[in-house]
Protein backbone atom coordinates (compact mmCIF):
# COMPACT_ATOMS: atom_id res chain seq x y z
CA UNK A 1 0.00 0.00 0.00
CA UNK A 2 1.52 3.21 -0.74
CA UNK A 3 0.20 5.90 1.67
CA UNK A 4 0.75 9.83 2.86
CA UNK A 5 1.48 9.49 6.33
CA UNK A 6 -2.12 10.06 8.08
CA UNK A 7 -2.77 11.70 11.71
CA UNK A 8 -2.89 8.17 14.31
CA UNK A 9 -6.88 8.42 14.48
CA UNK A 10 -6.95 8.38 10.44
CA UNK A 11 -4.17 5.95 10.53
CA UNK A 12 -6.18 3.81 12.63
CA UNK A 13 -9.74 4.14 10.96
CA UNK A 14 -8.12 3.31 7.64
CA UNK A 15 -6.04 0.13 9.27
CA UNK A 16 -9.33 -1.18 10.39
CA UNK A 17 -10.73 -1.23 7.08
CA UNK A 18 -7.86 -2.56 5.05
CA UNK A 19 -7.25 -5.50 7.38
CA UNK A 20 -10.67 -6.94 5.90
CA UNK A 21 -9.58 -9.47 3.36
CA UNK A 22 -10.47 -8.84 -0.18
CA UNK A 23 -10.10 -4.76 0.18
CA UNK A 24 -7.37 -2.97 -1.94
CA UNK A 25 -7.45 0.31 -0.27
CA UNK A 26 -9.54 3.02 1.83
CA UNK A 27 -9.40 6.37 2.05
CA UNK A 28 -10.97 9.38 3.91
CA UNK A 29 -11.69 12.09 2.05
CA UNK A 30 -13.26 15.42 2.54
CA UNK A 31 -16.86 15.69 1.14
CA UNK A 32 -17.32 19.12 0.38
CA UNK A 33 -14.49 19.16 -1.88
CA UNK A 34 -13.32 15.92 -2.51
CA UNK A 35 -9.66 16.20 -1.31
CA UNK A 36 -8.28 13.27 0.43
CA UNK A 37 -7.67 13.13 3.89
CA UNK A 38 -6.09 10.32 4.36
CA UNK A 39 -5.40 6.94 2.44
CA UNK A 40 -4.14 3.56 2.54
CA UNK A 41 -4.14 2.46 -1.17
CA UNK A 42 -2.79 -0.36 -3.48
CA UNK A 43 -0.28 0.93 -5.92
CA UNK A 44 -2.02 1.74 -9.03
CA UNK A 45 -5.22 3.46 -7.26
CA UNK A 46 -5.38 7.04 -8.18
CA UNK A 47 -6.59 8.25 -4.62
CA UNK A 48 -7.09 11.89 -5.83
CA UNK A 49 -8.89 11.17 -8.60
CA UNK A 50 -11.17 8.55 -6.61
CA UNK A 51 -11.25 10.86 -3.62
CA UNK A 52 -13.11 13.54 -6.54
CA UNK A 53 -15.34 10.55 -8.29
CA UNK A 54 -16.63 9.59 -4.34
CA UNK A 55 -17.72 12.97 -3.41
CA UNK A 56 -19.24 13.99 -6.64
CA UNK A 57 -21.09 10.44 -6.11
CA UNK A 58 -22.14 10.75 -3.04
CA UNK A 59 -23.27 14.56 -3.20
CA UNK A 60 -25.46 13.18 -6.45
CA UNK A 61 -27.32 10.06 -4.45
CA UNK A 62 -27.54 12.21 -1.44
CA UNK A 63 -29.94 14.60 -3.52
CA UNK A 64 -31.80 11.80 -5.40
CA UNK A 65 -32.24 10.00 -2.13
CA UNK A 66 -33.62 13.20 -0.32
CA UNK A 67 -36.05 13.94 -3.25
CA UNK A 68 -36.95 10.45 -2.89
CA UNK A 69 -37.63 10.91 0.87
CA UNK A 70 -35.68 8.46 2.20
CA UNK A 71 -32.94 10.64 3.51
CA UNK A 72 -29.62 11.17 3.51
CA UNK A 73 -26.99 8.15 2.38
CA UNK A 74 -25.62 6.24 5.79
CA UNK A 75 -23.90 3.90 3.37
CA UNK A 76 -23.54 2.94 -0.51
CA UNK A 77 -21.89 0.32 -2.36
CA UNK A 78 -21.42 0.48 -5.90
CA UNK A 79 -21.28 -2.72 -7.38
CA UNK A 80 -19.25 -3.73 -10.79
CA UNK A 81 -18.14 -6.84 -12.17
CA UNK A 82 -14.39 -6.64 -11.27
CA UNK A 83 -14.98 -4.99 -7.78
CA UNK A 84 -16.90 -2.28 -5.74
CA UNK A 85 -16.40 0.41 -3.75
CA UNK A 86 -17.97 1.08 -0.54
CA UNK A 87 -18.69 4.66 1.42
CA UNK A 88 -19.66 5.84 4.34
CA UNK A 89 -20.26 9.23 5.30
CA UNK A 90 -19.54 10.62 8.40
CA UNK A 91 -20.88 13.22 10.32
CA UNK A 92 -18.20 15.45 10.39
CA UNK A 93 -18.16 15.80 6.23
CA UNK A 94 -15.56 12.66 5.83
CA UNK A 95 -15.68 9.93 3.59
CA UNK A 96 -15.11 6.58 4.58
CA UNK A 97 -13.86 4.83 1.46
CA UNK A 98 -13.64 1.26 0.62
CA UNK A 99 -12.01 -0.14 -2.77
CA UNK A 100 -12.69 -4.08 -2.79
CA UNK A 101 -12.60 -7.20 -4.89
CA UNK A 102 -15.71 -8.17 -6.05
CA UNK A 103 -16.04 -11.50 -3.95
CA UNK A 104 -15.67 -9.06 -0.46
CA UNK A 105 -17.51 -9.81 2.75
CA UNK A 106 -20.04 -6.73 2.21
CA UNK A 107 -20.97 -6.54 6.06
CA UNK A 108 -17.68 -7.08 7.25
CA UNK A 109 -16.73 -3.74 5.25
CA UNK A 110 -19.63 -1.85 6.19
CA UNK A 111 -19.21 -2.33 9.67
CA UNK A 112 -15.48 -1.49 9.52
CA UNK A 113 -16.22 2.09 7.55
CA UNK A 114 -19.14 2.66 10.09
CA UNK A 115 -16.55 1.83 12.89
CA UNK A 116 -13.54 3.76 10.98
CA UNK A 117 -16.42 6.86 10.51
CA UNK A 118 -16.39 7.34 14.12
CA UNK A 119 -12.91 6.67 14.79
CA UNK A 120 -12.34 9.65 12.28
CA UNK A 121 -14.55 11.72 13.47
CA UNK B 1 -33.32 -44.13 7.81
CA UNK B 2 -35.11 -43.60 10.78
CA UNK B 3 -32.30 -44.87 12.94
CA UNK B 4 -29.93 -42.44 11.26
CA UNK B 5 -32.44 -39.69 11.68
CA UNK B 6 -32.76 -40.58 15.32
CA UNK B 7 -28.98 -40.88 15.59
CA UNK B 8 -28.69 -37.13 14.12
CA UNK B 9 -31.45 -35.56 16.29
CA UNK B 10 -29.64 -37.18 19.38
CA UNK B 11 -26.22 -35.45 18.31
CA UNK B 12 -27.56 -32.42 17.54
CA UNK B 13 -29.57 -32.32 20.80
CA UNK B 14 -25.99 -32.68 22.58
CA UNK B 15 -24.39 -30.52 20.24
CA UNK B 16 -26.74 -27.94 19.13
CA UNK B 17 -24.32 -25.75 17.83
CA UNK B 18 -22.98 -28.52 15.23
CA UNK B 19 -23.35 -28.51 11.65
CA UNK B 20 -25.47 -31.94 12.10
CA UNK B 21 -28.50 -30.02 11.59
CA UNK B 22 -27.48 -30.02 7.99
CA UNK B 23 -27.26 -33.99 7.57
CA UNK B 24 -30.63 -34.88 10.03
CA UNK B 25 -32.29 -31.35 7.59
CA UNK B 26 -31.88 -33.20 4.54
CA UNK B 27 -32.47 -36.81 5.80
CA UNK B 28 -35.82 -35.65 6.97
CA UNK B 29 -36.74 -33.76 3.52
CA UNK B 30 -35.48 -36.89 1.73
CA UNK B 31 -37.82 -39.28 4.43
CA UNK B 32 -40.46 -36.29 3.43
CA UNK B 33 -40.92 -34.94 6.66
CA UNK B 34 -40.68 -31.39 5.12
CA UNK B 35 -42.20 -29.62 8.41
CA UNK B 36 -39.41 -31.01 10.62
CA UNK B 37 -36.78 -30.82 8.26
CA UNK B 38 -37.97 -26.89 8.19
CA UNK B 39 -37.54 -26.39 11.76
CA UNK B 40 -34.23 -28.06 11.74
CA UNK B 41 -32.97 -25.83 8.66
CA UNK B 42 -34.21 -22.77 10.31
CA UNK B 43 -32.86 -23.11 13.51
CA UNK B 44 -30.07 -24.09 12.12
CA UNK B 45 -29.63 -20.91 10.40
CA UNK B 46 -29.99 -18.63 13.11
CA UNK B 47 -27.20 -20.30 14.32
CA UNK B 48 -25.26 -20.13 11.27
CA UNK B 49 -26.64 -17.30 9.11
CA UNK B 50 -23.65 -17.33 7.37
CA UNK B 51 -23.52 -20.86 6.32
CA UNK B 52 -23.89 -21.63 2.22
CA UNK B 53 -24.97 -25.09 3.31
CA UNK B 54 -27.69 -24.33 5.62
CA UNK B 55 -29.44 -21.46 2.86
CA UNK B 56 -28.93 -24.21 0.63
CA UNK B 57 -30.39 -26.84 2.74
CA UNK B 58 -33.12 -24.36 3.53
CA UNK B 59 -33.79 -23.46 -0.21
CA UNK B 60 -34.24 -27.37 -1.12
CA UNK B 61 -36.78 -27.95 1.73
CA UNK B 62 -38.67 -25.05 0.48
CA UNK B 63 -39.10 -26.03 -2.96
CA UNK B 64 -40.44 -29.83 -2.28
CA UNK B 65 -42.58 -27.70 -0.33
CA UNK B 66 -43.29 -25.84 -3.23
CA UNK B 67 -42.51 -22.24 -1.73
CA UNK B 68 -40.62 -21.24 -5.17
CA UNK B 69 -40.07 -17.79 -4.06
CA UNK B 70 -38.77 -17.93 -1.08
CA UNK B 71 -36.42 -20.99 -2.40
CA UNK B 72 -35.02 -18.59 -5.09
CA UNK B 73 -34.49 -15.90 -2.19
CA UNK B 74 -32.70 -18.61 -0.48
CA UNK B 75 -30.74 -20.31 -3.35
CA UNK B 76 -29.58 -16.24 -4.12
CA UNK B 77 -28.38 -15.71 -0.80
CA UNK B 78 -26.26 -18.76 -1.40
CA UNK B 79 -24.63 -17.72 -4.44
CA UNK B 80 -24.47 -14.36 -1.90
CA UNK B 81 -21.79 -16.44 0.63
CA UNK B 82 -20.80 -19.29 -2.13
CA UNK B 83 -20.70 -17.79 -5.42
CA UNK B 84 -19.60 -20.92 -7.09
CA UNK B 85 -21.81 -23.40 -4.50
CA UNK B 86 -23.33 -25.86 -7.03
CA UNK B 87 -26.14 -26.77 -5.12
CA UNK B 88 -27.55 -23.23 -5.27
CA UNK B 89 -26.68 -23.23 -9.20
CA UNK B 90 -28.55 -26.27 -9.70
CA UNK B 91 -31.40 -25.15 -7.55
CA UNK B 92 -31.60 -21.49 -9.42
CA UNK B 93 -31.44 -23.59 -12.98
CA UNK B 94 -34.30 -25.94 -11.69
CA UNK B 95 -36.59 -22.85 -10.47
CA UNK B 96 -35.74 -20.95 -14.09
CA UNK B 97 -36.46 -24.56 -16.15
CA UNK B 98 -40.07 -24.58 -14.01
CA UNK B 99 -40.81 -21.15 -15.33
CA UNK B 100 -39.86 -21.92 -18.71
CA UNK B 101 -36.60 -19.40 -18.63
CA UNK B 102 -34.58 -22.15 -20.54
CA UNK B 103 -31.46 -19.53 -20.65
CA UNK B 104 -30.90 -18.50 -17.36
CA UNK B 105 -31.33 -22.36 -16.45
CA UNK B 106 -28.41 -22.73 -19.10
CA UNK B 107 -26.10 -20.07 -17.78
CA UNK B 108 -26.54 -21.57 -14.56
CA UNK B 109 -26.06 -24.71 -15.55
CA UNK B 110 -23.29 -23.88 -17.39
CA UNK B 111 -21.81 -22.16 -14.08
CA UNK B 112 -22.40 -25.36 -12.05
CA UNK B 113 -20.30 -27.63 -14.61
CA UNK B 114 -17.62 -25.32 -14.66
CA UNK B 115 -16.94 -26.11 -11.00
CA UNK B 116 -18.04 -29.64 -11.33
CA UNK B 117 -17.64 -30.93 -14.26
CA UNK B 118 -18.34 -34.44 -13.21
CA UNK B 119 -21.81 -34.25 -12.21
CA UNK B 120 -23.84 -35.85 -14.18
CA UNK B 121 -27.05 -34.33 -13.45
CA UNK B 122 -25.46 -30.92 -14.23
CA UNK B 123 -24.54 -32.24 -17.98
CA UNK B 124 -27.71 -33.90 -18.74
CA UNK B 125 -29.60 -31.09 -17.59
CA UNK B 126 -27.67 -29.05 -19.63
CA UNK B 127 -27.97 -30.99 -22.71
CA UNK B 128 -31.47 -30.80 -22.06
CA UNK B 129 -31.56 -26.75 -21.95
CA UNK B 130 -28.84 -26.29 -25.11
CA UNK B 131 -31.24 -28.75 -27.25
CA UNK B 132 -33.80 -26.04 -26.95
CA UNK B 133 -35.46 -28.00 -23.77
CA UNK B 134 -38.97 -28.42 -25.07
CA UNK B 135 -39.79 -30.33 -22.36
CA UNK B 136 -38.63 -28.20 -19.45
CA UNK B 137 -40.10 -30.08 -16.92
CA UNK B 138 -37.95 -33.27 -18.00
CA UNK B 139 -35.23 -30.71 -17.53
CA UNK B 140 -36.23 -29.06 -14.14
CA UNK B 141 -36.22 -32.11 -12.96
CA UNK B 142 -32.83 -33.23 -13.95
CA UNK B 143 -31.69 -30.08 -13.20
CA UNK B 144 -33.00 -30.65 -9.88
CA UNK B 145 -32.50 -34.56 -9.16
CA UNK B 146 -28.51 -34.95 -9.63
CA UNK B 147 -26.18 -35.47 -6.76
CA UNK B 148 -25.84 -34.74 -2.96
CA UNK B 149 -27.74 -31.48 -3.69
CA UNK B 150 -30.85 -33.14 -4.52
CA UNK B 151 -34.04 -32.14 -4.45
CA UNK B 152 -37.06 -33.56 -4.82
CA UNK B 153 -37.98 -32.04 -8.57
CA UNK B 154 -41.10 -34.09 -9.68
CA UNK B 155 -42.17 -33.12 -13.38
CA UNK B 156 -45.12 -31.25 -13.55
CA UNK B 157 -48.18 -32.64 -15.64
CA UNK B 158 -48.54 -30.84 -18.77
CA UNK B 159 -52.02 -29.73 -17.78
CA UNK B 160 -50.94 -28.46 -14.24
CA UNK B 161 -50.26 -25.15 -14.53
CA UNK B 162 -47.31 -23.95 -12.60
CA UNK B 163 -47.60 -23.04 -8.80
CA UNK B 164 -48.26 -19.07 -8.33
CA UNK B 165 -45.39 -18.95 -6.87
CA UNK B 166 -43.11 -20.26 -10.23
CA UNK B 167 -45.27 -17.84 -12.16
CA UNK B 168 -42.78 -14.92 -13.99
CA UNK B 169 -42.97 -12.79 -10.43
CA UNK B 170 -41.27 -10.14 -12.28
CA UNK B 171 -43.72 -9.08 -14.40
CA UNK B 172 -46.79 -10.07 -12.19
CA UNK B 173 -45.61 -8.48 -8.82
CA UNK B 174 -42.62 -7.19 -8.62
CA UNK B 175 -42.41 -4.97 -11.49
CA UNK B 176 -46.26 -3.85 -12.01
CA UNK B 177 -45.17 -0.61 -10.70
CA UNK B 178 -43.68 0.30 -14.45
CA UNK B 179 -47.50 0.05 -15.27
CA UNK B 180 -48.69 2.72 -13.17
CA UNK B 181 -48.47 1.54 -9.81
CA UNK B 182 -46.88 3.15 -7.28
CA UNK B 183 -44.39 0.27 -6.05
CA UNK B 184 -41.39 2.26 -5.48
CA UNK B 185 -40.33 1.46 -8.85
CA UNK B 186 -38.70 3.73 -11.36
CA UNK B 187 -36.98 3.23 -14.93
CA UNK B 188 -35.50 6.28 -16.87
CA UNK B 189 -33.27 6.10 -19.83
CA UNK B 190 -29.63 7.39 -18.92
CA UNK B 191 -30.71 11.66 -19.67
CA UNK B 192 -32.96 11.33 -16.80
CA UNK B 193 -36.37 10.79 -19.14
CA UNK B 194 -38.75 8.69 -17.18
CA UNK B 195 -39.40 5.37 -18.77
CA UNK B 196 -42.17 3.70 -16.95
CA UNK B 197 -43.04 3.97 -12.62
CA UNK B 198 -43.13 6.59 -10.10
CA UNK B 199 -42.38 7.71 -7.02
CA UNK B 200 -44.15 9.57 -4.23
CA UNK B 201 -42.18 10.73 -1.15
CA UNK B 202 -43.62 9.70 2.55
CA UNK B 203 -45.40 13.07 2.28
CA UNK B 204 -47.98 11.21 -0.85
CA UNK B 205 -45.93 14.26 -3.25
CA UNK B 206 -45.20 12.94 -6.54
CA UNK B 207 -40.80 13.39 -6.92
CA UNK B 208 -40.88 11.14 -9.55
CA UNK B 209 -38.98 13.52 -11.62
CA UNK B 210 -36.94 15.13 -9.43
CA UNK B 211 -35.31 11.43 -8.85
CA UNK B 212 -35.00 11.20 -12.13
CA UNK B 213 -32.97 13.80 -13.11
CA UNK B 214 -30.56 13.52 -9.59
CA UNK B 215 -30.55 9.82 -10.93
CA UNK B 216 -29.02 10.81 -14.38
CA UNK B 217 -26.47 12.22 -12.66
CA UNK B 218 -25.50 9.39 -10.16
CA UNK B 219 -25.38 6.86 -13.14
CA UNK B 220 -22.41 8.97 -15.16
CA UNK B 221 -20.52 9.17 -11.93
CA UNK B 222 -21.00 5.45 -10.77
CA UNK B 223 -19.47 4.97 -14.54
CA UNK B 224 -16.85 7.11 -14.34
CA UNK B 225 -15.93 5.77 -11.14
CA UNK B 226 -15.77 1.75 -11.87
CA UNK B 227 -13.88 3.12 -14.81
CA UNK B 228 -11.08 5.30 -12.91
CA UNK B 229 -10.72 1.83 -11.13
CA UNK B 230 -11.13 -0.68 -14.06
CA UNK B 231 -13.67 -2.41 -12.66
CA UNK B 232 -15.65 -3.22 -15.51
CA UNK B 233 -19.57 -2.52 -15.87
CA UNK B 234 -21.04 -1.42 -12.69
CA UNK B 235 -24.19 -3.73 -11.92
CA UNK B 236 -25.84 -1.67 -9.04
CA UNK B 237 -25.21 0.46 -6.78
CA UNK B 238 -27.45 -0.21 -3.30
CA UNK B 239 -27.19 2.83 -0.39
CA UNK B 240 -28.82 3.28 2.87
CA UNK B 241 -31.09 6.51 3.92
CA UNK B 242 -32.29 7.16 7.13
CA UNK B 243 -35.92 6.36 6.51
CA UNK B 244 -35.71 3.88 3.48
CA UNK B 245 -33.03 1.91 0.88
CA UNK B 246 -32.75 2.64 -2.44
CA UNK B 247 -31.04 0.18 -5.42
CA UNK B 248 -30.10 1.55 -8.88
CA UNK B 249 -29.23 -0.90 -11.23
CA UNK B 250 -28.75 -0.76 -15.12
CA UNK B 251 -30.99 -3.18 -17.03
CA UNK B 252 -29.16 -2.24 -20.55
CA UNK B 253 -26.85 0.23 -21.52
CA UNK B 254 -29.09 3.03 -21.83
CA UNK B 255 -31.74 3.06 -18.89
CA UNK B 256 -31.58 2.88 -15.31
CA UNK B 257 -34.16 1.09 -12.71
CA UNK B 258 -34.25 2.46 -9.41
CA UNK B 259 -35.91 0.63 -6.78
CA UNK B 260 -37.24 2.08 -3.47
CA UNK B 261 -37.98 0.09 -0.09
CA UNK B 262 -38.40 1.12 3.49
CA UNK B 263 -36.01 0.01 6.10
CA UNK B 264 -37.57 -2.80 7.13
CA UNK B 265 -36.62 -4.26 4.40
CA UNK B 266 -33.11 -5.89 4.34
CA UNK B 267 -30.37 -4.66 2.18
CA UNK B 268 -30.04 -7.87 0.93
CA UNK B 269 -33.41 -8.86 0.14
CA UNK B 270 -33.67 -5.46 -1.73
CA UNK B 271 -30.65 -6.84 -3.83
CA UNK B 272 -32.91 -9.48 -4.68
CA UNK B 273 -35.66 -7.42 -5.67
CA UNK B 274 -33.99 -5.03 -7.90
CA UNK B 275 -32.03 -8.20 -9.36
CA UNK B 276 -35.59 -9.70 -10.44
CA UNK B 277 -36.96 -5.88 -11.27
CA UNK B 278 -34.01 -5.40 -13.57
CA UNK B 279 -34.62 -8.93 -15.29
CA UNK B 280 -37.92 -8.18 -15.99
CA UNK B 281 -37.30 -4.18 -16.82
CA UNK B 282 -35.16 -5.99 -19.68
CA UNK B 283 -37.39 -8.02 -21.25
CA UNK B 284 -40.15 -4.83 -20.34
CA UNK B 285 -37.46 -2.65 -22.48
CA UNK B 286 -37.38 -5.02 -25.35
CA UNK B 287 -41.28 -5.45 -25.74
CA UNK B 288 -42.22 -1.96 -25.56
CA UNK B 289 -39.05 -0.74 -27.86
Amino acid sequence: MSAKPPAPEYAKALDMITRVRGVRGAMLVSADDGIVVAEQLMEGIKGAALAALAASLTTRLRRAMEAAGVGASLFWHLQAAQGALLVVPSANGILVVAVAEPDVNVGLVRLELLRGAEVAT
Amino acid sequence: MAEEIKALSSQLAQDPDSLVFLRLGEALRQKGQLDAAHRVALTGLERHPHLADAHDLYARILADKHDYERAFDEWDMTLRIAPTHVGALKGLAFLYFKVGDVEQAAAHLEAAQRVAPDDPGVAQALALARGGAQDVERAAAVAGGGGGTAHSAEPIAPDEPLPAAAQPLEEARVFAGLQGAQEGLLLLDVSGRVLGGALRDSGGQDVTDAVAAYLAGVSQEAARTVKLLGLGEWTGLAAEGKSGHVHLTPPSSDALLLVVRDRAVPMGRLAVIAQRAAAAAHRWLETHA
